[in-house]
């Protein structure tokens, strides 16, 4: 048989897009999907999508999730790839959530707080019963309006417990924060590089780094003090103008976790917080990446870090699912040398192993 | 050939090869040190060659000609899909022949034929640190740098000698620059480690996901770690390439039936064709 070169890659690489294109497109006699439609019917793709392709646009996000055939790395890597062509103007204010435009806002730690609990859009407590009527496309029965909503601000549940001294006030440092995009992560790394990585990161990583916590791995006993979503104004002072401006608004998910602490030689006992914001409806992510803030937090507190999710380097370095699934997914390239290199050595190996034990120099 | 107009010359806007170009100054200027640059996302995936992309789009000008090759080969589907990448966003010249080059991005291997003064050798790098597998902490290796504190890697290199009788690091072996840094000279063969020592190219590598840059300037001391008693041995597979007979080159196994049937070739694809075309 003869050798089959590898010769040729140009024309099968144009052929294998092609087919790809095939498959994304699917049956043709099937109407093709809408950005639009993505946009407005998966909106927790698109969500995901922008968060952790750290880019809010619903429509870029929803292009993507198109372009990806619905797979979310793909969608958030096309999206970052995108991102990081767009030029930098400045830093945004900070946004101010107690200000939020609130849909949904919760607290597991209080039966009821001024404002109230306020379910907004939800899954929770539905039964995940399969709706075949939806397969049919039935509409929906109209959601029954509520009453406008007072329209002051609702006082934060980590507000409630600092007052009382109960918990720590996050306070600003006033350091200008870092940006990662623009910066390689350095340890140990300041709360706010944490906090940035945290937003960015891979919702499946996080969730399973947050479940370790609440099974002895970093034992935390943690509480949603609150967990609020709505919208929030995104400000901007432009230097040329010297005033802040309202560029617009955005979809946040916020969740404080309230955590029990023992104390220690210099502090009381008193709660901790755990703290996660997620772009979009992310409410899972935003909920792991409170419990993983509050783990990393050990190093701070005194405690010891045992568990992975207290590992500040163990979990920064990993939590990105583009740089992930480049790196694991790498191992499709050829590695003929390498592996050529390792047949040459093991060989060596296996010989001097065969060999009489005098015989080995 | 012009470039896509869609995008700045190399893809990469000025303000970022400037960034890129800094951190490889100061790479220049200690050679075999690690330094941290703000590595942007690509529009490959990381670990595809993200690294050496930066450092090829920082470094290239109109004039140039660039290769590109992976595992040797231009061929391979990695190194067309570079080289077509900047064809595209540059429209340089590329070529396959080593001696018209004057940027060559390498995934893997050192080509066989020497390089000359002017030429750059752009590397892609996995994992930039050579203390990696002993030390996973960026933090702790940091410091280990800092004192030149290298005994882990020593002792690993001892323990293989004592269980097998040889270094069994087959590829990525590590090298000492200019009496100072351990270096990782991304996944090469132990082969062409020797080729590194006074190279009269610049050597630069870049890591992408890790977000590093370093670099071995022209005709710098690069010497793979061994001991005076078990010297180090660059090797390659004792037999001469089916098509163009050579015996000095590195060498890539093919199974060629499944009746355990196998050839060698040479894994630099230009190299073979050249000593083909003497021959002819």
């Amino acid at each position: 048989m003869a050798y089959v070169a590898v010769k040729g890659g140009e024309a099968a690489i144009a052929h294998a897009h092609g087919w790809m294109a095939e498959c994304r497109r699917g049956n043709p006699a099937v109407p093709g999907i809408g950005v639009e439609q993505i946009e407005e019917q998966l909106g927790l793709a698109v969500d995901r999508v922008m968060a952790e392709g750290a880019c809010h646009d619903r429509s870029l996000a929803a292009l993507a999730i198109k372009q990806a055939q619905g797979d979310l790395i793909e969608a958030a890597f096309l999206l970052r790839a995108y991102r990081t062509t767009l030029p930098r103007f400045g830093h945004a204010a900070p946004l101010d959530t107690r200000s939020m435009a609130v849909r949904r806002r919760i607290s597991a730690v209080f039966k009821d707080l001024p404002g109230g609990q306020l379910l907004g859009p939800t899954m929770d407590y539905t039964h995940r019963l399969l709706d075949f009527a939806l397969a049919a496309e039935a509409l929906a029965e109209p959601a029954p309006e509520a009453e406008a909503a007072a329209d002051e601000p609702l006082r934060r549940v980590a507000d409630i417990l600092a007052a009382d001294g109960l918990m720590p006030a996050e306070c600003d440092a006033g350091e200008a924060p870092p940006d990662l995009t623009r910066e390689p992560m350095a340890f140990p790394a300041s709360r706010a590089a944490r906090l940035q990585n945290l937003a960015r990161g891979d919702e499946g990583f996080l969730l399973g780094l947050g479940y370790s916590t609440q099974r002895g791995y970093g034992n935390n006993h943690p509480f949603v003090g609150e967990i609020r979503q709505g919208e929030v104004a995104v400000c901007f002072t432009p230097p040329e103008l010297g005033f802040e401006i309202e560029l617009g608004s955005i979809v946040v998910t916020e969740c404080d976790m309230v955590n029990q602490f023992q104390g220690s030689r210099t502090q009381p006992p008193q709660f901790t917080n755990g703290y996660g914001l997620v772009l979009g409806r992310g409410e899972r992510k935003a909920m792991s990446m409170a419990l993983v803030d509050r783990a990393l937090k050990a190093g701070e507190l005194g405690e010891d870090r045992v568990a992975p999710a207290q590992d500040e380097e163990f979990v920064l370095m990993h939590s990105d699912n583009i740089e992930a699934t480049g790196f694991v997914e790498h191992l499709k390239l050829p590695h003929y040398v390498d592996f050529q290199s390792e047949l040459e050595v093991i060989r060596r190996m296996r010989a001097t192993a065969a060999a009489p034990a005098e015989d080995r120099a | 050939m012009t470039h896509d107009p869609g995008y700045n010359f190399a893809y990469l806007d000025e303000g970022t090869k400037r960034m890129v170009r800094r951190a490889v100054l100061k790479a220049v200027s200690v050679p075999g040190h690690q330094v941290p640059f703000g590595a942007r996302e690509m529009p490959l995936p990381y670990g595809w060659g993200t690294g050496g992309i930066q450092v090829t789009a920082s470094i290239l000008g109109p004039q140039d000609t660039l290769k590109v090759i992976d595992q040797g080969a231009d061929d391979t589907t990695n190194a067309v899909s570079i080289r077509r990448f900047f064809s595209r966003v540059a429209g340089v010249r590329t070529t396959t022949r080593t001696r018209d080059a004057t940027v060559i991005q390498t995934r893997h291997r050192i080509p066989e034929m020497p390089l000359r003064e002017g030429q750059v050798l752009v590397y892609q790098v996995p994992m930039p640190e050579p203390l990696f597998r002993l030390e996973p902490r960026l933090s702790e290796t940091r410091r280990m740098h800092a004192l030149a504190d290298y005994g882990l890697m020593h002792v690993k290199l001892y323990e293989d000698i004592a269980r097998h009788g040889h270094v069994s690091t087959a590829y990525n072996y590590p090298v000492m620059v200019a009496n100072r840094y351990l270096m990782s000279p991304s996944p090469i063969p132990a082969f062409d480690n020797p080729k590194m020592d006074n190279m009269p190219a610049l050597q630069l590598f870049g890591a992408g996901r890790e977000k590093k840059i370093y670099a071995v300037p022209p005709y710098t001391r690069v010497r793979s770690l061994d001991f005076e008693d078990h010297p180090f041995r660059p090797h390659r597979a004792d037999a001469a390439c089916a098509f163009c007979g050579a015996r000095d080159s590195y060498l890539d196994e093919v199974v060629c039936d499944d009746r355990g049937g196998r050839m060698f070739i040479c894994s630099d694809t230009d190299h073979c064709e050249t000593r083909q075309e003497a021959a002819r």
